[in-house]
Order: C-alpha cells, then sequence, then structure tokens
C-alpha cells in the first residue's frame, strides 16, 4: 500500500516508573488507512505506550506529531479532541445508562440540550458503514462483552476518531466475534482512519495487521513490514529475543478416572444451565472443553470447582462423591482449580502477593493451626513458589495487584500444583498471555500429565486445545455435544460440534 | 499543570506519616477560625494542649475520653476491614449502655455485676449491629444506610426508656435509676477518674490487632473485605465472615457503653454519648483501620475535646471548635488517604 504521511507519530518516547524502564527511545507511527500491531511480551510496555498517546501518562521524554504537527497531550480529552480514540481492555461505560445516553455523554449539545435525534442518525450511520451495529435504548448492563466493546469504538468513531487504538480487543471475545471485529476494523481502515491493533495471538496479528512494530523489554525490538507473510515463529523471535518451540505432546498412558460427573445438570438462574452432562477425565489425561462461550462452560466449571452444586447427579473425585459441592471438599479430595477471571476470582490484588498464594488453604495445617496463621510457613511458602515458578516480583509481599497477566497465572497455577492435584480444572489458561508465557504454562500441564494428574482445559482457542489436549469434549446449549480424540480431531469437525450439528466422535 | 498520577507501593513511612500531616493540616486550618473568633493562635492550642496533656491529672481525663473512642474506633476498623460499612456504632453503644445499665441496677456481688455488665452490653451493642449485617448478606441492603437510621431508632428507644419506665418519678428527670454502688467500675489513681474500663479498651486494641493480623478470621476478613468474589471462590464463607464480623463490631461499641455506664456516669441519660460512635470512624480512619492506632487516635480526638472545652473557657471561642476539628481531621485524613494510592506529577515541564 502506498505510504502517505504518518497520521500519528510518535518520537523517542521514554517513561519510567521507579526503577522500571516501561518506554525508552520509542518511535512509532501509523499512516492514514493503516492497521500497525503492537507486539510484545508481557510487560514489554505496549500499554504504557498507548497510555503515553492517549494522555493518561505524561512522557519522561520525546514528542508526538500528529499530521506532521507537535502536540502535546494531557489528557485524555486533549487526547480525543486531537483524534484519538482509544479502547481499554477494562472498559470505561456507564451500566446504568442506555447506548445512546453513553455516547452523548460528555458531547455538548445544541444549546445546552441533548441532541438526541442528531446521536441516533449518527449511531445508525457508523452501524451501516463499519457493521457495527447497537440497539440505542439497551442499557449498557444488558450488553455482552462482545456489543460492550463495540459500544466503545462507536463512542470512538463518535467524537471524530482519526486514530484508534484496541488494547487486546480480542483477548475478551470469542473466535466467533473476532470476525466480525476485523471486518469493522478493515472498513474503518479502508475509510482512511489508522488503527492500532495489540494482541498476543500471532496469527490475527497476521491476518489483520498492515505492518508491525515489536517491543522487547521497552525498546523497539524490531518491525515486521509484510506480517501477512511472516511466520508467527519469526514474529515470536522478535519479540522474545530466541526462538519459541511449541511444546511436544507424547503419547499419553491414560490410567483410572480421577474426575466423573454422571448426568450432572443445573438450574438455569444464571448463565447457560447444565443439562444431563456426562464425561470422565482419567489420570495421565488432558480433556479439552470446546464450544462458543455462554454454552455452559461456566456452568460446568464451577460445579466442578465446588462453588455451586447441582439440582441433579454424580461428581467423583479420585473415586469419591462429593456431596456438598464446597472449594474445600473438592480441594480435600484432590482437586486443583484455576479460575477463568485471575484478577477477581482468583487474587486479591490489594493484599501481599503471599496472602492469594495461601487463600484457598488458609484453614489447612499448612498454613495455620488452631485458628492461628503460621506467618513464617505462609511466607516461605509465598518465597519458595516465587523461585521455583519464576514468578516476576519484588517477593513475596508485594500486592498482587502489581504483577503482570502473566506472573499472576504463574502464581495461580503454582498455589494449585504445589499441593499435587489428581484433578486439575483450568479455564483459558492462557488468556491474554505473550507467547513465552503461554509455552511455559502448557509445559507444566504436560509435566503434571505425566504425572499422572488428570488435566480439565476449558478454552475456546482450538488451536491451544488441539496441540495441548489427548480428546476434546464440545459444548452446546448446556450438553456435550460430542467428544473426539484429538488425533481426530479437525478444527472443521470442532467447529461443526460447536454449532449444535449432531454427531459423534 | 498538576496531575494525579496511580502509585503501585506506598513507602512504610509515607504510612505513618500520613496521619500526621493531617493533624497539622488540620491544626493550621482550624488556626483560622481561632483568630476569627478574636483570639491568639498559639495561646489557645497551648491552652487546649495544657488542659487536656499538660498534668497527670488531665492526661487521666483524657484517657477516660479516650477510653469510648478507643471501642468505637476499633468498631469501625474490625467493620471497615471487612467492608461491612458500619456507621452505628452510636447505636450500638447505646443500646450497650442500657443493657449494661439494666444488668448493674440488680443487686449481685460486684465483680459479678462487672463481667455480666460487659457481657449483656457487648451483646446488645452485636445484636443491633446484626440487623443491617443480616439485611445486606440476605436482602442487599445498603448497610451505610441502614446501620445509620438504625442510630435514631435506637436513641428516641432509649428516650422512650429514661423518659417512660425509667424516668426518675422523684425529680421527674428523664434519668435512669443508677447502677448498684457495687457494680461501679473500680478507679486505678485515687483522685481521678480513671476506671477500669480505660485498661480493657487500651488492652483491646492489641488484641484486635492480633486477631486481624494473626488469625484464619482475620485473614478472612481481610480477604472478604478485599475481594469477596475471590474470598468465595477460595471457600471462605463470605456471609459467615460479614456476620462475624458485625457481631465484633457490634460488640465493640457496646462495650463503649458499657464502659460510660460502669466507670463514668452510672446510669444512662440522654446524651451519655456526645457522638462518641460517630467519632470512631473518624478514629479509625485516622488509625487507617490499624487497631494499633486506634489508640493514638482516639487519645488525639480526646484531647481535642477535653482541650476545647478548657479553651472556650480561657479564651471565649466557641467549644463547638472540637467538632470542627474532628470534621476537618477526618476530611484531611481522606484527603491524605488519596496519595497513598496515587502521586502527584509536574506536567507541561516535560520538554
Ligand atoms: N502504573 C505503573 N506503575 C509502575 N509500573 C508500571 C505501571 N504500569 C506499568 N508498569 C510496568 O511497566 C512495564 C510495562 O507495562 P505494560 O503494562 O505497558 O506492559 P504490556 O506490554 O502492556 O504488557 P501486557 O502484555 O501484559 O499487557 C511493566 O514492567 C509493568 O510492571
Ligand atoms: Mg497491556
Amino acid at each position: 500500500m502506498p505510504t502517505p504521511a504518518p497520521l500519528i507519530e510518535m518520537r523517542g518516547i521514554t517513561k519510567s516508573f521507579g526503577a522500571v524502564k516501561a518506554n525508552e527511545a520509542v518511535d512509532l507511527s501509523v499512516a492514514p488507512g493503516e492497521i500497525l500491531g503492537l507486539l510484545g511480551e508481557n510487560g514489554a510496555g505496549k500499554t504504557t505506550l498507548m497510555n503515553v498517546l492517549f494522555g493518561a501518562y505524561a512522557p519522561d521524554a520525546g514528542e508526538i506529531l500528529i499530521q506532521g504537527q507537535p502536540v502535546r497531550i494531557t489528557s485524555s480529552a486533549d487526547a480525543l479532541a486531537a483524534g484519538i480514540g482509544m479502547v481499554h481492555q477494562h472498559f470505561h461505560l456507564a451500566p446504568r445508562l442506555t447506548v445512546l445516553e453513553n455516547l452523548l455523554i460528555g458531547i455538548p449539545g445544541k444549546s445546552g440540550r441533548i441532541d438526541r435525534a442528531g446521536g441516533l442518525a449518527r449511531l445508525a450511520e457508523i452501524g451501516r458503514q463499519h457493521g457495527l451495529t447497537l440497539d440505542p435504548d439497551l442499557p449498557v448492563s444488558t450488553l455482552s462483552v462482545g456489543e460492550q466493546q463495540r459500544l466503545e469504538i462507536v463512542k470512538a468513531l463518535f467524537r471524530g476518531a482519526k486514530l484508534l487504538i484496541l488494547d487486546e480487543p480480542t483477548a475478551v471475545l470469542a473466535p466467533s466475534e473476532v470476525d466480525g471485529l476485523f471486518s469493522a476494523l478493515r472498513s474503518m481502515a479502508a475509510q482512511g482512519l489508522g488503527i492500532i491493533f495489540i494482541s498476543h495471538k500471532l496469527n490475527e496479528v497476521r491476518a489483520l495487521t498492515h505492518r508491525c512494530t515489536v517491543l522487547r523489554h521497552g525498546r523497539v525490538a524490531g518491525r515486521v513490514d509484510d506480517p501477512a507473510n511472516t511466520t508467527s515463529a519469526a514474529m515470536a523471535q522478535l519479540m522474545c529475543g530466541h526462538e519459541i518451540v511449541p511444546p511436544a505432546r507424547g503419547p499419553s498412558t491414560p490410567g483410572e478416572a480421577v474426575l466423573t460427573l454422571d448426568a450432572i445438570s443445573t438450574s438455569t438462574h444464571s448463565g447457560t444451565a447444565l443439562r444431563d452432562v456426562s464425561l470422565a477425565v482419567r489420570s495421565g489425561e488432558i480433556l479439552g472443553i470446546a464450544g462458543v462461550s455462554g454454552n455452559g462452560q461456566r456452568a460446568l466449571a464451577e460445579v466442578i470447582s465446588g462453588v455451586r452444586a447441582p439440582d441433579a447427579g454424580r461428581m467423583t473425585i479420585a473415586g469419591q462423591t462429593v456431596s456438598r459441592f464446597s472449594p474445600r471438599e473438592v480441594q480435600a479430595l484432590g482437586l486443583g482449580r484455576i479460575p477463568e477471571d485471575r484478577m477477581t476470582t482468583g487474587l486479591v490484588t490489594n493484599l501481599p502477593l503471599a496472602d492469594s498464594m495461601v487463600l484457598p488453604r488458609i484453614g489447612t495445617a499448612a498454613f495455620s493451626s488452631k485458628g492461628l496463621l503460621k506467618p513464617d510457613a505462609i511466607r516461605t511458602f509465598a518465597e519458595e513458589q516465587i523461585k521455583a515458578y519464576d514468578i516476576r516480583c519484588p517477593g513475596p509481599m508485594t500486592r498482587a495487584g502489581a504483577l503482570s497477566g502473566g506472573n499472576l497465572q504463574k502464581a495461580l497455577l503454582a498455589r494449585e500444583l504445589a499441593f499435587d492435584p489428581k484433578v486439575l480444572i483450568v479455564s483459558q489458561p492462557t488468556r491474554g498471555l505473550d507467547i513465552g508465557a503461554a509455552r511455559f504454562i502448557h509445559e507444566k500441564f504436560l509435566d503434571m500429565r505425566a504425572k499422572g494428574c488428570g488435566i480439565i482445559v476449558i478454552g475456546e482457542d482450538l488451536e491451544e486445545l488441539l496441540v495441548l489436549c489427548d480428546r476434546i469434549a464440545v459444548m452446546y446449549e448446556g450438553r456435550i455435544a460430542g467428544t473426539l480424540d484429538s488425533a481426530d480431531a479437525t478444527i472443521a469437525r470442532l467447529g461443526l460440534l460447536m454449532t449444535g450439528a449432531e454427531g459423534h466422535g | 499543570m498538576f496531575r494525579l498520577e496511580v502509585r503501585n507501593s506506598t513507602p512504610t513511612w509515607f504510612n505513618l506519616a500520613l496521619p500526621l500531616v493531617a493533624i497539622a493540616a488540620t491544626l493550621v486550618l482550624c488556626s483560622g477560625l481561632i483568630a476569627l473568633a478574636g483570639a491568639g493562635v498559639l495561646e489557645s492550642y497551648g491552652v487546649m494542649f495544657t488542659a487536656s496533656l499538660g498534668d497527670s491529672y488531665a492526661i487521666t481525663e483524657t484517657l477516660v475520653r479516650a477510653a469510648p473512642m478507643i471501642f468505637t474506633g476499633l468498631a469501625v476498623a474490625v467493620a471497615f476491614r471487612a467492608k461491612f460499612w458500619n456507621i452505628g456504632a452510636e447505636g450500638q453503644l447505646l443500646a450497650g449502655a442500657v443493657a449494661s445499665c439494666f444488668v448493674g441496677a440488680i443487686p449481685m456481688p460486684g465483680a459479678l455485676a462487672m463481667l455480666l455488665m460487659a457481657i449483656v452490653g457487648a451483646a446488645a451493642g452485636a445484636a443491633v449491629a446484626l440487623v443491617p449485617a443480616t439485611l445486606r448478606v440476605k436482602f442487599k441492603v445498603d448497610d451505610v444506610v441502614s446501620s445509620l437510621l438504625l442510630n435514631s431508632v435506637i436513641y428516641y428507644a432509649l428516650m422512650a426508656l429514661i423518659e417512660g419506665p425509667w424516668k426518675d418519678s422523684f425529680s421527674g428527670y428523664p434519668i435512669s435509676p443508677p447502677i448498684e454502688d457495687s457494680a461501679n467500675f473500680p478507679v486505678l489513681v485515687e483522685g481521678t477518674r480513671l476506671h477500669l474500663g480505660v485498661i480493657v479498651a487500651l488492652i483491646a486494641a492489641p488484641l484486635i490487632w492480633f486477631l486481624i493480623a494473626r488469625t484464619t478470621l482475620g485473614f478472612r476478613i481481610r480477604v472478604t473485605g478485599e475481594n469477596p468474589e475471590a474470598a468465595r471462590y477460595g471457600g471462605i464463607p463470605v456471609e459467615r465472615v460479614l456476620l462475624s464480623t458485625a457481631l465484633m463490631s457490634g460488640a465493640l461499641a457496646g462495650l463503649a457503653g458499657v464502659g460510660e455506664v460502669g466507670g463514668v456516669h452510672f446510669q444512662v441519660m440522654s446524651d451519655i454519648s456526645p457522638g462518641y460512635g460517630y467519632s470512631g470512624i473518624v478514629v479509625a480512619m485516622l488509625a487507617r483501620l490499624n487497631p494499633l492506632g486506634v489508640v493514638p487516635a482516639a487519645i488525639f480526638l480526646a484531647a481535642v475535646m477535653t482541650g476545647a472545652e478548657a479553651m472556650s473557657r480561657a479564651t471565649g471561642v466557641p467549644a463547638f471548635l472540637s467538632d470542627v476539628i474532628q470534621g476537618t481531621a477526618l476530611l484531611a485524613m481522606l484527603v491524605a488517604l488519596l496519595f497513598t494510592a496515587y502521586r502527584i506529577r509536574r506536567v507541561g515541564a516535560a520538554r
């Protein structure tokens, strides 16, 4: 494509947090109509750089030029006025207001009155142009995550953004929603919008972007001029500085069933209910649970994790029937659990990391006796795990929220694996993690499998499941639609099951 | 231009210095009011200091006043740790006072009477605190509102009692009958009002600290307060923890009332608490919800209260200044707390 004058240029941006240099002399430019991929390991400084561009942080050095003119952006209001829109990973919406009201927040209407008709017209127009349709009168709290993201994008367009920044937009989307997002982004680029797209999924980056800038330890490690014709391996090498080999899954020698579900059903009060779900995981085996999100995966994870009791059916762990479905009971029977949402369900971000690492087992003899904590044991445990899993942090007393996503995931893994679970259930184990970190997690799963642990991986990334799992069960509308041996499984066959087409492995 | 930026860690000295800075700021801000009232600022603060901490008798008086605020400060600190927003320490204190007054009026051996007063008073406070906690756990009723409103309910119930069945038929005063002399808390230093309850309050603070910092219940309270979802996933019975916290918080506030009845007033009247329950919130915030910090924070507020009365007599500045100082201290502390989470950065001069 032709390269007109850059829409946005960042020159020599440096930003430190105390001793951490999050960005160092970073140059980056986006042309009109260009989709730029911004890549880098966890903690490489991608979000920080975008926050500088969006005016959330003041850079220590460097300048920003818009269409060749130096500008000073010191707040998000400045950024919006300069035509820069950002969709953060955590959305900034007012949940009780409707779609239209959210769009009109902060937009001065005519003579102090809200211009509802004008807003509706713009919304309809944006919807038509890019396929970003939204019902203007729905309250935001009723929207799905994908729809909320769409609203964030529309909000940026509404304010006349010429550059749109998307920070890991696909991490929260189901694979089917990703296609819709991509076609909207392509249509916006075709109209001359510049787009910065952050993702850890290299196949997405290759499919969507025109050019990439790769960060490593806060500096520009390299650029990719033709992502579509660059291998993921080459990009990964740029990001990490060394090669990433996918883990090799040897043949498994499954033993006894360590977890069985027999005709489990739940009631419908939150999300899709389970209907008559039966499955078994054997020791030394990794079972994948695939499916479009919202087909009962959450209920399944909650039942197995002991957070929710089923209305009917029987579950056993290591041969013992689960009777109370409490987290303590399933843990005591030998179940390890890694929740889907690290930040809200897994950890307590405002307390020391050590507290989060012992949280589920605080009542056991390892960490307390007769109601009194054993502070030394807690500290030692955390220190040992930090070492064993190479969790990057200043120490066990660091606030958990200060850790990066990959390190948080390692911490959660460490807290479960330290107790040699017989069964492990994990949801979306590598969401938001860079390839190196994902690779580490996969290796740990394979180690556990070799040691005879039975593992259930609930995930939406079919490629990941195919690499990792021995068998893959597909959920559809709260049932198991079918189970395939991964030797026979292909993305196409899994996809068919995921749409509810009848069939057996 | 200046801007707030999120910080990731706060140095320890900073946490310790914060309340001191808030207090200093408060005194500076309030000196304007003193000057407006036409008195010398240094002179007035001087009078306040001498009257509250200047000699050993003054110190005992300040401690006597600090005791109920240590209890209510602990009550609020414990509750707020679990994010149970107990604004009802005032009502729980009154309930504890009334209940212990009932018990104290029954003739029995002194030691037994005091023990029973404490138990029944704590139980009454706990029962009152259980109401907003249960409403929240069972029906998601906002605990700030329910615990606050309950204060008025308890206050008017107390009024009904002292204007009705308890009313002194001889003098006609709206006061309860006095407790038995044998139930009066022993005075520790001859010639002062330093009673047993003050010592109990001073001992309670480290005990509560230990409970929060070193026991599994304390761990559960902290985790539940910071992230109930992670707590529940981790197997902590969040509702039970909230209810236990409420019981403990209410019991502590109830003990504040017990101390006032057994050690200071020996009966119940309508102004038995000059808002000690609300002051408890200021105390807990100044202490940054640390039970050990509650003691100096309560002593500071008590000194302000005692000192303000003396200053008012000596210089003519209205004693209401004490309320202003309390309010300003709370605001100053809330502003200061902002700086544990954010730092100020200059922007603009970057290039
Ligand atoms: N507010 C902050 N205070 C202190 N350090 C920070 C802050 N924000 C980021 N950092 C640090 O700066 C570095 C870059 O972080 P940043 O969030 O930009 O990484 P990232 O590339 O977006 O990573 P990820 O892929 O995990 O989102 C990290 O080492 C991080 O710990
Ligand atoms: Mg990021």
